[in-house]
């Protein structure tokens, strides 16, 4: 197997998905080498190196500059007809699944995506990912080569593998309509936090908060943790909340890395709006709560006493 | 100026949505309504017509023929005219089979903007508006939660992981909307009895000059190798608390990584 | 206490009105049909019969010679019931054109049994002759209503899913048509962004095929004073389907527990479990709602039912796939309107009260009673007639009178007054009842509005199992399992007084099979989105209101 895997990066730095991506391609055996794309990156590369990268493959353009799907693809098509890839891995981003699906195109290769695990099963790649609202799960499979997967964000996490890695610079011709669409205003990472649907970490707090005043202390939590603030439908009915914020069959459906659930009963309409998030962990004084059936991590307790203590534990941990 | 919408009809989410285990494809024998995320791209397109004027906005799809009946929402809402792409052979089609069948639809068409929504609710890939994209050799936007349009440039800003961008591009393009762009509108009830009688074109693939070899399951590229039950959660771990709660809480966290 | 002391914010008069929508942007059609049930559609079936050997006729209807307006999302969305049906109006309907064997049945019904339930046992009692079902036919009445619609639609007839008619249009005192639903208002009743008026639609006929409950119907019963003898009563029935690993061979009655017996409680009903194919099978609990236990809920009585040997068994292994709740009318022939019919309007179906209790059937005069319907809107509509001449529509009355409905109805008319008595007074009057066909007891054993029965506290919650997930659910997961996705803004459809006492509160929060009510300090909370629109609520002491189209449950199966 040769498998190309794409990195992404943000201000400066590797982005960890993509690197989670490159550790898991290492592991599964062959050759394993990485692509890095954009304008002043080329000291990133080094770093992949050690994430399981043999070699890394860096085009650095102004034309690349800007986190636009097209020029990639583009790149891309250069890179693996060149160097006979017969896989190219993604961790799903806004930008990557623009870029992995152009390609399939331009390829003419099957995408699976959604991916939460790849494995290699009678010498083969296989993708695992679940479908119908995770009530099922698909072994997904290629007819052809390459191959081009899209890995649901924080499924693998990067590991150290060390290692020299090769850096190699190439070039590619950018076609015009790649090049048609341009950057007016580029993202910074919002000052209030991120927004729940593209948060890791959400905090989310239903009726046990008491009343408007219990989501202080959700809010101060999310903080902590780095996430965003989620509602369940009745504490949004009931005014504490903006709709928003609210997670479940009529507001929207989040699947984040943790999701901590204060003070909330779980029930089904709310479940089915975070039951794909990879861990729960519940805080309800009610011992029958349904959450309890699903949450990885349940305590029985009162919200109030626990939600600040965890929250001062979380700083100092952070700041050690 | 021509908008074309693409659509999809997909299992209605309060039916007893299934995967036949013979051919390991959606069952979509259900109740089928339009992806909710494209009655936004319908939302959308109606009001670059209602600012631009003069403007046709047709919506197309590729489906069974029981899609002609979702697809009259989007006639009811105001699009003037629907072309569904319907043909056996093209059963069980993925991404790249789709996207081939589509862009041979809107080359016919040739539209000035083709609006898609995000992505679809029975499958969640957001993958087919950049494969299409690419296959008309068109500028795309993505993930679009504000539309704008000045002659014949379109400006769209669009939801990131770190915050919003603002992106711009010459027509014709490609623009694929979140459903925060817009609340769709309610069809009235004059435009729900007069959506029957707006043209609806049904085409076969050799209409298109597809091939049937180019479709369906011959025409994809990835395979549904099993199904099985997704894997258990693992342990459910639930602790009443002594006061030494939110210490254990942060060691189940950091054991997890996810702090 | 009784809740008809707490009467809701409700007037009829608020849901009349003149057509006020100006000429250009008024909808109109020929016969207006509100309501996709049987009987509605039924009436849109039979009238694109007549039609087509009617061209000029229909030319003269317009563009839209028969429209039918349906609430829900699609046709069958809100439909629920049992059903063992007889098909004889079916076959009546369509005339030989289309065989029972080409409509969506699960299978003749074969062998039934009736129990009388104990907690332990089930003792096995010879059926009521009411209750013979041989040679009838086991549906859904979702998956029923879904393919007459899409008959009705082959003869012509033009199905306006999530349109909920809200006022009825009345000047020159005659029936002009309805005014149709705002769509997009907010929680308090403000216009949102996507607001859109509802419109008024005008007919030359309107039919009101509402089902239990109707909202329209009850409106003209007041402004034409329509009203029968005896005020209308219902039962909740709240079913189940579920996917099993043993098909079931027959067709399965019960009384008994865990109702209970005594006088004092006036708990009158019954569960049924009727096999849907080999592998589909569906059970309910029926209620009447003249019941006095504040803590009485239909839908923990049915967890309750299926923790019995007897159904335990037959679940095991299994799924449960769909769920519901639906009113029936319960008053028979002595509530029945004096008249279904005024100036411009006729009133089929449920919504009239059409329903055999003591036989639990009701489709087949729905479709016989749209079938008439249709006939006399037909021939009201011939050239030199007028619909709306008074008297002119009386042909429909005529024709229902004349019909087996009518027998049917009258024979037994005094059974459902006479359980009011308790299950084994009222079984052995019922039972005279059945063998004099209705003359013993003589009748007027008049019925009491459900809202007026004096509530007590008896404990009857006690008993109900916690949800396990597997056999027992709680009310959320139903309503999740009813595709209930109704959005959170939408304007509260349900008119009760927010400040009634708690026992009142209560009494509404474990009536309700949808969580719509809590008991809260100062009187009721209620979250309207989780309505599934099953009626129970204007039976005891409020008024259920159309939604807004297309929201409420989404039944299938049912």
């Amino acid at each position: 197997m040769k498998t190309l895997v794409f990195l992404e990066h943000n201000e400066g730095a590797l982005q960890k998905d993509s690197l989670g991506v490159l550790s898991k391609a290492a592991s599964l055996g062959g050759e394993v080498e990485a692509v890095l794309l954009g304008q002043g990156i080329e000291g990133l590369a080094a770093e992949a190196g050690k994430f399981g990268a043999g070699r890394v493959h860096v085009m650095d353009d102004v034309l690349l500059a800007a986190p636009l799907p097209q020029p990639r693809v583009d790149a891309l098509e250069t890179l693996v007809r060149e160097s006979g890839f017969d896989t190219v891995l993604f961790a799903a981003s806004v930008l990557s699944a623009d870029v992995a699906a152009g390609l399939a195109a331009r390829l003419d290769a099957g995408l699976n995506y959604d991916l939460t695990d790849l494995v290699v099963e009678g010498g083969e790649l296989v993708g695992k990912r679940p479908a119908l609202g995770d009530s099922v799960y698909v072994d997904a499979g290629w007819t052809s080569e390459p191959r081009l997967a899209l890995v649901r964000s924080g499924t693998f996490e990067p590991s150290e593998i060390g290692g020299s890695t090769e850096v190699v610079t190439f070039e590619s011709r950018l076609q015009d309509f790649s090049l048609a669409a341009t950057m007016v205003e580029q993202a910074h990472e919002e000052a209030e936090g991120p927004s729940i649907e593209e948060a890791d970490v959400i905090v989310a707090g239903g009726r046990g908060l008491g009343g408007p005043e219990g989501f202080a202390q959700v809010e101060e939590l999310a903080k902590a943790l780095g996430g965003a603030v989620a509602a369940t439908r009745a504490v949004v009915d009931a005014g504490w909340y903006p709709y928003s914020a609210q997670v479940g069959q009529t507001g929207k459906t989040v699947s984040p890395k943790l999701y901590v659930a204060v003070g909330i009963s779980g029930a089904i309409q709310h479940k089915v709006g975070m039951q794909s998030s990879a861990l729960i962990v519940a805080i309800n004084k009610d011992p029958n709560a349904p959450i309890f059936e699903y949450a990885d991590f349940g305590v029985v307790g009162d919200l109030n006493e626990i939600v600040p203590k965890l929250t001062e534990l979380v700083r100092q941990r952070k700041a050690a | 100026m021509k908008i074309a919408v693409c659509v999809k009809c997909v299992p209605d989410s309060s039916a007893q949505t299934r995967i036949d285990p013979e051919t390991k494809r959606l069952d979509r024998s259900g109740e089928a309504a339009l992806n909710p995320f494209d009655v936004n791209a319908v939302e959308e397109a109606l009001r670059v017509r209602e600012e631009a004027g003069e403007t046709e906005v047709v919506v197309i799809s590729l489906g069974p023929e029981r899609a002609l009946e979702p697809m009259r929402k989007a006639l009811a809402m105001g699009a003037d005219r629907l072309v569904l792409v319907a043909d056996e052979a093209a059963a069980g089609s993925d991404l790249v089979a789709t996207s081939r069948i589509l862009a041979a639809v809107l080359e016919r068409e040739s539209p000035d903007l083709v609006l898609f929504g995000q992505q679809a609710s029975d499958s969640d890939g957001a993958v087919l508006q950049a494969a299409v994209a690419d296959r008309l050799q068109r500028p795309l936007i993505s993930q679009v939660a504000e539309l704008t349009r000045e002659d014949r440039v379109v400006r769209g800003k669009r939801q990131t992981e770190y915050g919003y961008d603002v992106i711009e591009a010459p027509l014709p393009a490609v623009v694929a909307v979140s459903d925060a762009i817009n609340e769709p509108r309610y069809p009235s009830l004059k435009g729900i009895m007069g959506a029957k009688s707006k043209p609806q074109e049904t085409l076969s693939l050799g209409d298109l000059d597809v091939g049937s070899e180019e479709a369906g399951e011959a025409g994809s590229r990835t395979t549904v190798l099993a199904l099985g039950a997704p894997p258990a959660r693992g342990d459910t771990v639930k602790i009443e608390d002594d006061g030494s709660a939110p210490q254990k809480i942060l060691e189940f966290l950091l054991e997890k990584k996810a702090v | 206490m009784r809740p008809s002391e707490f009467p809701p914010p409700f007037d009829a008069r608020e849901f009349v009105a003149a057509p006020s929508d100006p000429e250009d942007e008024r909808v109109e059609v020929g016969v207006l049909i509100v309501g996709a049930g049987p009987a509605g559609l039924a009436c849109a079936i039979r009238l694109g019969q007549l039609l087509e050997g009617a061209p000029e006729l229909a030319a003269r209807l317009g563009d839209v010679p028969v429209a039918v307006l349906e609430k829900g999302k699609q046709p069958g969305s809100h439909l629920l019931s049992g059903a063992v049906v007889n098909p004889r109006s079916l076959r009546t309907l369509f005339n030989g054109r289309v065989r029972t064997s080409e409509m969506p049945f699960y299978g003749r019904v074969e062998h039934e049994s009736v129990y009388f339930l104990t907690r332990r046992r089930a003792h096995r009692i010879p059926a009521p002759p009411t209750m013979r079902n041989h040679g009838n036919l086991v549906a859904s009445l979702s998956q029923l209503g879904r393919w007459l619609a899409e008959q009705a639609e082959a003869g012509g007839a033009t199905i306006l899913p999530e349109t909920a008619a809200t006022r009825l249009l009345v000047s020159d005192a005659r029936v002009r048509g309805v005014r149709t639903g705002d769509k997009g208002r907010g929680r308090g009743g403000e216009k949102l962004a996507n607001f859109e008026p509802g419109s008024d639609v005008l007919a030359r006929v309107t039919v009101l095929a509402e089902g239990t409950q109707g909202h329209l119907t009850g409106v003209a019963l007041d402004r034409f004073g329509l009203h029968g003898e005896s005020p209308q009563v219902w039962a909740l029935g709240v079913k189940e389907v579920w996917r099993v690993q043993k098909p079931l061979d027959r067709v399965i009655h019960t009384l008994g527990w865990p109702l209970r017996a005594g006088a004092k409680y006036r708990e009158f009903g019954g569960s049924f479990v009727y096999p849907m194919g080999d592998d589909l099978v569906t059970l309910g609990m029926v209620v009447g709602l003249d019941y006095r236990d504040v803590e009485l809920s239909v839908h923990d009585l049915l967890q309750e039912l299926k923790t019995h040997r007897l159904l335990r068994g037959l679940l095991e292994g299994g799924e449960r796939v769909a769920w519901g709740a639906k009113t029936i009318p319960e008053g028979g022939f002595l509530s029945l309107p004096r008249r279904l019919h005024a100036p411009g309007l006729l009133i089929c179906g449920d919504g009239a009260g059409l329903v055999n209790v003591p036989a639990l059937k009701g489709i087949h005069y729905a479709v016989e009673s749209g079938r008439l319907a249709a006939e006399a809107a037909f021939a009201a509509l011939q050239p030199g007639e007028t619909p709306w001449r008074p008297g002119v529509l009386a042909r429909y009355d005529e024709s229902l009178r004349k019909s087996f409905v009518w027998d049917d109805l009258r024979r037994v008319r005094n059974m459902r007054p006479a359980f009011g008595r308790g299950l084994v007074l009222g079984g052995a009057a019922a039972g005279a009842m059945t063998a004099t066909r209705g003359a013993v007891p003589p009748g007027s054993s008049s019925l009491e509005p459900d809202a007026d029965q004096e509530l007590i506290s008896a404990g009857g919650a006690a008993s109900y199992p916690a949800a396990d997930g597997v056999l027992t659910f709680d009310k959320l997961s139903s309503v999740f399992l009813s595709g209930n996705k109704t959005r959170d803004d939408a304007p509260n459809h349900i008119r009760v007084r927010a400040d009634v006492p708690p026992e009142l509160a209560r009494l509404w929060e474990h009536m309700c099979p949808a969580q719509v009510y809590e008991a809260v300090e100062g009187g009721v909370e209620v979250t309207a989105s989780n309505c599934v629109q099953c009626g129970a609520i204007t039976a005891k002491g409020g008024r259920l209101t159309p939604p807004e189209g297309g929201s409420g449950p989404e039944y299938t199966l049912t």
